[in-house]
């Protein structure tokens, strides 16, 4: 029952690894904006991972992490050849996809991953697709490669000046809005408060934004609620409701509050497992 | 509820009282999650099967939902058989020794016994307990031997709780081939997600479960209905099909406040600290929020294991906020009476108006609407009315809503071929178990709204046995 993990990149030396899933049941039916709920062993949290990308011939699941808690350290410490306790998918609505010109897609930090995989769909269905992309700085942009492969244009901004502009990626989704009429959707993929700066960026522009949130969950289907997310004054589930969402609509500072619910338990458990490898 | 020394009375003369349960005591066990109820010992057992009638006409029997031989289990259990009154009670119930602990006998066949009239009913739910685990270290060794294969027949169930895990095993035990998906990643539905080790012990769900995998049931864990695996996909690999998904969707309470950190819902809670198994956190990775001061919203069983695991979590006080009376509650007795001993109170004849918060935004207090009893509404219960202007601010930093489930979309939504009733339960023919499409079945929670274990058990019993009937022709 448990997944083998068939390949590991490290991206980022110790925070963030690209593994690859022998998962052939999830990637049959992965869709751009799915995810999947894992436990690394017996002992483990359920924690939701959004899919980065699905080979339907090869069986295969992609998912990138960072290393925030014990979960994710976990994951890190595993290698190609090890297996994942439980691994459950494809969950979610998969991202909503249709034709309509140009559509820019904003990642930040491994959502950059999650993002490539919608900036992909987009592509199928014959949309213009800008990838917008940013970090601290240039060893730490991730799928840069992957993206350029098959995106009409690419921006890059790291906050430090050591690769592409300097400064903040909405800032250059700013610039691309002023200049480019014909963007029908923004996509983004990332960190909380980069989400939050990408829906106040484009709601000048009245153009749609979409983002991808990713509370707390446990069970993932729909069961329990830890996930609920205020749009537009009403709750939504992000698990079966979600993931992605209106972007102008989302209360982000609830969302951060959420996140942060159990910070004193997840130091203990990330500072007992550091202790436990030293 | 400790154990009474055992009396000595005239030979022939039956006790009007059943023999007590002995029960850890209170102050021991509001802190930990070992059991509560210890079980007969042999002697308290064949004490009380002493007690039956042996009526005629057994009553206990046509209120059973899964009409359990009551009467001749009992007797066989008198005569100090263990294993014919294991085998006769297997006969018609796969999950004895979860039923046991968690049916509601008192309105079933205890509500039935004729005893029951004048005195006390015979305790037929802790004598089934103990027969069941006599057998439980070796429940998958003493099972129903599987039939031989029948020409490659095979069952899908979806979901592994009480409905799905009943239905595979009476389809299993006629050789048919059985393959049950669940979500989670444990087999048992509400039994380990749900219902708290000290009602259950988890142990008692693995060897029951443990018996059907000997009996040939394959389960398949982290497969979701609806999302990994498909309705349409499964009727067409498989003979028949059994939904048993239950009705997960958390009820809300719908007021301001309700999505500050701090609140939650039971299932969330429940889930956390049983699957999550969050009482032995950090061995095990998965938090319960803390709480010192915890409000449950609701007075159903479900609330009552909120309230007790909050209690065993370490909160220093545990209400059980209610807009009626403790006399109202929709929870079994004995599970009021076991939280009362426990140390939870009861904050009656009110309702909660919106939680509040503290500077830093997190869950300082739920301000209530004084209500009073009123007239008598359609259940026969008095209406809570609010007392105009009354309201007081009760302080908590925990607070569950209790307040039921309704259907889990997952699968409806990815079934649309399926036919629903108004409330968006599925539909099925009452007499067997089948939906609108045909040789897919359906039952427990997510057919009748949420119920009870021995309900979802009966409605898999029954549609096992139609599925058999069909398959192998009995």
């Amino acid at each position: 029952m448990a997944t083998p993990i068939l390949d590991k990149e490290s991206l980022i030396p110790g925070k963030t690894s690209k593994l690859v899933l022998h998962a052939p049941e999830i990637a049959a039916k992965a869709r751009p904006g799915h995810f999947i709920i894992l436990r690394t062993h017996d002992k483990g949290e359920r924690i939701p991972l959004t899919i980065a990308d699905a080979d339907p011939e090869r069986g295969t699941i992609i998912i990138v992490y960072l290393v925030l808690g014990k979960s994710t350290a976990v994951l890190e410490g595993m290698a190609a050849g090890d297996e994942i306790s439980d691994v459950c998918g494809p969950l979610g609505r998969p991202t909503h996809i249709e034709k309509g010109g140009t559509v820019i897609c904003v990642g930040g930090g491994t959502g950059i991953a999650a993002m490539h995989h919608i900036a992909k769909g987009h592509v199928r269905v014959g949309n213009r697709v800008v990838g917008a992309i940013g970090a601290r700085s240039k060893n730490l942009l991730l799928f840069e490669k992957e993206l350029t492969s098959f995106a009409d244009e690419i921006l890059i901004s790291t906050d430090d000046g050591s690769y592409g502009r300097k400064g903040l990626v909405t800032e250059l989704l700013r610039e691309k809005l002023e200049q480019d009429g014909s963007v029908f959707e923004v996509v983004a993929v990332g960190p909380v408060p980069m989400m939050e700066a990408v829906a106040q960026t484009t709601r000048p522009f009245g153009v749609r934004t979409t983002v991808s949130l990713n509370p707390i969950m446990v069970d993932g289907i729909g069961m329990c609620g830890a996930c609920r997310v205020s749009v537009g004054g009403q709750t939504k589930f992000a698990c079966v409701d979600g993931p992605e969402f209106d972007g102008h609509l989302v209360d982000f500072d609830e969302l951060k509050r959420r996140l942060a619910a159990y910070r004193a338990q997840e130091q203990i458990s990330f500072e007992l497992y550091g202790k436990a490898q030293q | 509820m400790n154990a009474k020394p055992s009396t000595t009375r005239p030979a022939g003369k039956k006790s009007l009282d059943r023999r007590e349960m002995p029960c850890q005591p209170p102050h021991e066990r509001r802190s930990n999650f070992e059991e509560v109820a210890l079980g007969y010992t042999k002697e308290m057992a064949l004490e009380e099967a002493s007690r039956c009638l042996h009526c005629k006409k057994p009553f206990c029997v046509s209120g059973c939902p899964v009409q359990v031989p009551i009467p001749d289990f009992i007797a066989s259990l008198a005569k100090d058989d263990l294993s014919a009154a294991y085998h006769i009670i297997k006969s018609t119930n796969s999950l004895p020794a979860v039923c046991g602990r968690v049916c509601p006998q008192e309105h079933q066949c205890e509500g039935k016994c004729v005893l029951g009239v004048k005195g006390q009913p015979v305790a037929i739910g802790r004598l089934e307990r103990f027969v069941a685990d006599s057998f439980l270290h070796a429940a998958a060794d003493d099972c129903p031997e599987a039939l031989p294969r029948r020409g490659g027949k095979r069952v899908a169930m979806l979901g592994a709780g009480p409905a799905s895990l009943t239905c595979a095993g009476i389809c299993a035990a006629k050789g048919l081939a059985v393959d049950v998906f669940e979500g989670l990643h444990e087999p048992g539905g509400v039994l380990v997600y749900g219902i708290p080790a000290f009602r259950l012990p988890k142990n008692v769900v693995a060897a029951e479960i443990g018996a059907l995998r000997k009996l040939g049931v394959r389960f398949h864990l982290n497969c979701v209905g609806g999302r990994t695996v498909l309705l349409q996909e499964l009727r067409q690999d498989y003979d028949a099909v059994f939904i048993g998904v239950g009705a997960g969707l958390p009820v809300f309470l719908g007021i301001p406040g309700e999505n500050l950190v701090g609140v939650f819902s039971a299932n969330e809670y429940l889930t956390r600290v049983n699957l999550g198994r969050a009482y032995a956190f950090p061995e095990y990775d998965t938090p319960a929020f803390p709480g010192k001061n915890v409000t449950v919203f609701g007075a159903g069983n479900v609330a009552m294991d909120a309230a007790r695991t909050a209690l065993r979590m370490g909160a220093e006080s545990v209400h059980i906020v209610y807009r009626r009376t403790r006399y109202e509650m929709p929870a079994r007795k004995e599970e009021i009476e076991h939280a009362e001993e426990e140390g939870v109170s009861f904050a009656e004849l009110s309702a909660p108006l919106h939680f509040d918060a503290d500077a830093d935004m997190r869950l300082c207090s739920v301000t209530l609407q004084i209500m009073a009893l009123g007239e008598a509404d359609a259940s026969g219960r008095r209406r809570p009315v609010p007392v105009d202007g009354k309201t007081r601010v009760f302080p908590t930093d925990l607070a569950i809503v209790a307040l039921g489930t309704r259907a889990n979309p997952l699968l409806l939504d990815a079934s649309p071929e399926l036919e629903r009733t108004e409330r968006g339960y599925i539909k099925v023919d009452e007499t067997t178990g089948e939906t609108s499409l045909p040789n897919v079945f359906a039952g427990g929670d997510i057919v009748t709204g949420a119920a009870t274990v021995i309900l979802a058990m009966g409605a898999g019993r029954t549609a096992g046995q139609e599925i058999c009937r069909r398959l192998v022709g009995e």
